[in-house]
């Protein structure tokens, strides 16, 4: 342990603690922006330098290690000056069109010239110098706001594992995109949307279709329905400054009805029939030798990461749909069907806390219903609290609504498919039952957490069942090389792209490096979840009675031919470099 | 931006041999990035994306680190050298003495950008420091032959020299 002082506060750190930290154990605020704790610690942007007594110059607080006796100031004139002529470099180049900007009030470089009081056009204006890429169907990348953090490139090879895009030249010309300038989806980039959640400003944002659901909502001749992923309740609220980790279901249903959707459906229930499905599929593949260890496929990230880094796996992928993929599916069969509607007159919504699903809904292997995407759009959750915003509806308000008929009630495996775990703990319920009727146990612990690697073993009627948990890419990648060397074996494995899971995706509500640093995010918003689940008396995915309906009137039985048909998929290799 | 050479790709066998086999023996290396950087340069003479991409294959490592780096140092190229290599130089007093219109004058005429070639291969144009020969400025050299005290007037005549 070392003793410094802190602007006169003395205070006493582990050794290898950084200014920094030690500034925030007496509750001393100092700016960043490049900072992102265990991701990004490269002291490039400037904007956390503070004063030592007795040193000439200053230094870069996130990654200067504290020392016995030194002494800090965070808040000298000379630190000030400093600070603000920082701000007004980066805004010399920086496109300012704040307002109409994704990221306006919520931007870290808009908030820190608001603090420092900077002069915005101290160092003059560019015009600006880089055509923004739009081509992806997922992600726009405008690189004249830019700052050069390198969070996104971060999080692209380091959280991730990937490294689709990197700095490229050097100097004034120094710019991130991917090899040869090529758009995101011409790269081996799989969509998670890391890079725009870890952005501090607009340069990065998700390609929106938000315009094409108000039209479609405009339309009298459409019926249009939207559905949510398990996370969204646990994080829409953050659009509306509500608390992190506050379950808004009931506002969330009531909301989406206001802004003139004909139907609003929860994705939980799709969980359970993914459930239904890959529960099957995973018995199916142990009793009849089947390629194992099986792995999940509802994360569109993590199926394009194998495609991508290894095509070798490709046939231990579930065929299973994801939940999206099963809900357009279903709505523009069975639910076209039974309410007697052309399916090309349905309109179908996704509501998503991903980027990746906006490249999944194009997929070919998945559409397979008819002539038209069985998804027509899918929105993340920045995209619908902004549609919330912009119908002027008042959300904190707002009374609780419920989902609608048929697709309403899901079971609690349905629920934790939003956090790291979940699938695999959904599967296990069922799974286990399936293997021996006489199970009671819901809880599998272990594969619970936010721990980027998880591993567990169980055994049930006699069957042992060996499984690995991991979320973030970079993780992935050392559970596959683990199988490939032969060092592991496992029967079943989950992964989701994005660390800690959907909770946490590439879709979900920006929060600034000032909470994210310092707050659990994955762990408080999968609570919520995690407290749905414990809520709810169905447990298991089969037992819910959406599944039998399903089942009954129209699928037949899990892995049937119809089922096979329509909520199975396939996949394709693709480029590694 | 990154822009496709005219001229394409026409990387032999051998050469892919000969760059793989030099960054098999050095792949333990750190760093081994630059050096099978320079290795190719001086194979194919300039780093295209299809050696880019062997290199990337070769180290496994990601192409945007490749390309980063590889657009980081000026000495490597991304676009193939002309049979004639054209370089106008910029220093301060060919600057000063109008090289910038000397150089506006080539690409127009060649139809390039400074740092590609034509699509023929005939000829590449590239920019330089002071060349030392300040008493001729504006000067430019093409292969090993120096034109001074540049006019516009001139580069017709230069160019045709070159084009037979």
């Amino acid at each position: 342990m070392v003793t410094l002082k802190i602007n006169g506060k003395s205070v006493t750190v582990p050794e290898d603690y950084t200014i920094l930290q030690a500034a925030k154990e007496v509750n001393v605020e100092i700016p960043t922006l490049c900072y992102l704790k265990n991701i990004n610690c490269i002291a490039s942007c400037r904007v956390c330098v503070v004063e030592l007594k007795g040193r000439p110059g200053l230094v870069a607080s996130c990654v200067y290690p504290v020392a016995e006796g030194m002494e800090v100031l965070t808040n000298s004139p000379a630190v000030r000056a400093s600070r603000k002529m920082t701000i007004e470099m980066l805004l010399s180049n920086h496109n300012k069109k704040c307002l109409s900007c994704s990221r306006s009030t919520n931007c870290e470089l808009q908030r820190l010239a608001n603090d420092y009081n900077v002069d915005e056009n101290r160092f003059g204006s560019e015009a600006p110098r880089y055509d923004i890429d739009d081509v992806s169907p997922y992600l726009v990348r405008d690189n004249n706001k830019c700052i050069l953090c390198r969070r996104c490139v971060a999080a692209c090879s380091k959280v991730q594992g990937i490294g689709a895009i990197g700095a490229i030249a050097r100097g004034y010309k120094t710019h991130i995109d991917g090899a040869f300038e090529k758009s995101a989806d011409e790269t081996t980039c799989v969509g998670c949307g890391q890079c725009i959640v870890a952005c501090p400003v607009g340069a990065l944002r998700e390609k929106t279709n938000v315009d094409y659901v108000w039209e479609a909502l405009g339309n009298p001749d459409k019926h249009v329905i939207a559905f949510t992923a398990p996370s969204i309740k646990a994080t829409l609220g953050e659009c509306f400054d509500m608390p992190i980790g506050t379950n808004v279901e009931g506002e969330m249903v009531a909301a989406i009805r206001q802004l003139g959707f004909d139907k609003v459906f929860n994705m939980d229930v799709t969980a359970d029939l993914t459930i239904c499905e890959e529960a099957n599929e995973f018995i199916g593949r142990v009793r009849n030798g089947g390629t194992l260890p099986m792995m999940t496929s509802c994360c569109p990230g993590w199926v394009k990461f194998v495609e991508h880094q290894y095509p070798e796996f490709i046939p231990n992928l579930s065929t299973c749909k994801s939940p999206q993929a099963m809900f357009g599916a279903v709505l523009k069969s069975y639910y076209a069907e039974k309410n007697n509607i052309d399916p090309k007159d349905i309109f179908v919504v996704s509501v998503i806390p991903c980027t990746a699903k906006k490249f999944e809904v194009t997929r070919e292997q998945v559409n397979k219903t008819g002539d038209f995407q069985d998804v027509d759009v899918s929105l993340t959750t920045r995209e619908l609290g902004n549609m919330i915003k912009n119908a002027g509806i008042k959300f904190a308000e707002l009374d609780k609504e419920e989902f609608d008929n048929p697709f309403e009630i899901a079971s609690g495996a349905g629920i934790i498919f939003g956090a790291t775990g979940g699938v695999m703990e959904a599967a296990l319920r069922t799974a286990a039952k399936k293997l021996d009727p006489n199970f009671e146990g819901v809880e599998f612990k272990e594969v619970r957490g936010t721990e980027g690697v998880k591993e567990a073993e169980y055994t049930i009627n006699g069957t042992t069942v060996k499984v690995a948990v991991a979320s973030g890419l970079a993780n992935a990648r050392k559970v596959l090389e683990s199988v490939k060397s032969g060092e592991k074996e496992y029967h079943f494995i989950e992964v989701m792209a994005c660390p800690g899971g959907c909770i946490n995706g590439g879709g979900q509500p920006c929060q600034s490096d000032s909470v994210k640093n310092y707050v659990d995010l994955k762990t408080i918003r999968a609570k919520a979840l995690y407290d749905a689940d414990a809520a709810t008396d169905l447990k298991r995915s089969h037992e819910s009675p959406v599944m039998d309906m399903l089942y009954k009137e129209y699928f037949g039985e899990p892995g049937g031919e119809k089922s096979h048909h329509l909520l199975h998929t396939s996949y394709v290799e693709r480029h590694k470099y | 931006m990154y822009k496709e050479p005219a001229v394409p790709f026409k990387g032999t066998k051998e050469q892919e041999q000969e760059l793989l086999t030099f960054i098999d023996a050095n792949k333990d290396e750190d760093g081994v990035l630059m050096p099978a950087l320079q290795k190719a340069q001086e194979i194919y003479g300039y780093l295209p994306i299809e050696v880019q991409t062997m290199i990337a294959k070769a180290l496994d490592i990601p192409l945007s680190e490749v390309y980063g780096v590889a657009t980081f140092y000026s000495q490597f190229s991304l676009n193939p050298k002309g049979e004639h290599r054209i370089s106008v130089c910029l220093g301060t007093a060919c600057y000063v003495k109008g090289a910038d219109k000397i150089l506006e004058g080539i690409e127009a005429r060649l139809g390039i950008k400074c740092g590609e070639c034509t699509s023929d291969g005939k000829f590449s144009l590239d920019s330089t420091r002071c060349v030392g020969a300040c008493g001729l400025a504006p000067v430019m050299l093409v292969d090993d032959d120096v034109y001074g005290r540049l006019t516009v007037d001139m580069l017709d005549g230069i160019l045709d020299k070159y084009r037979n």
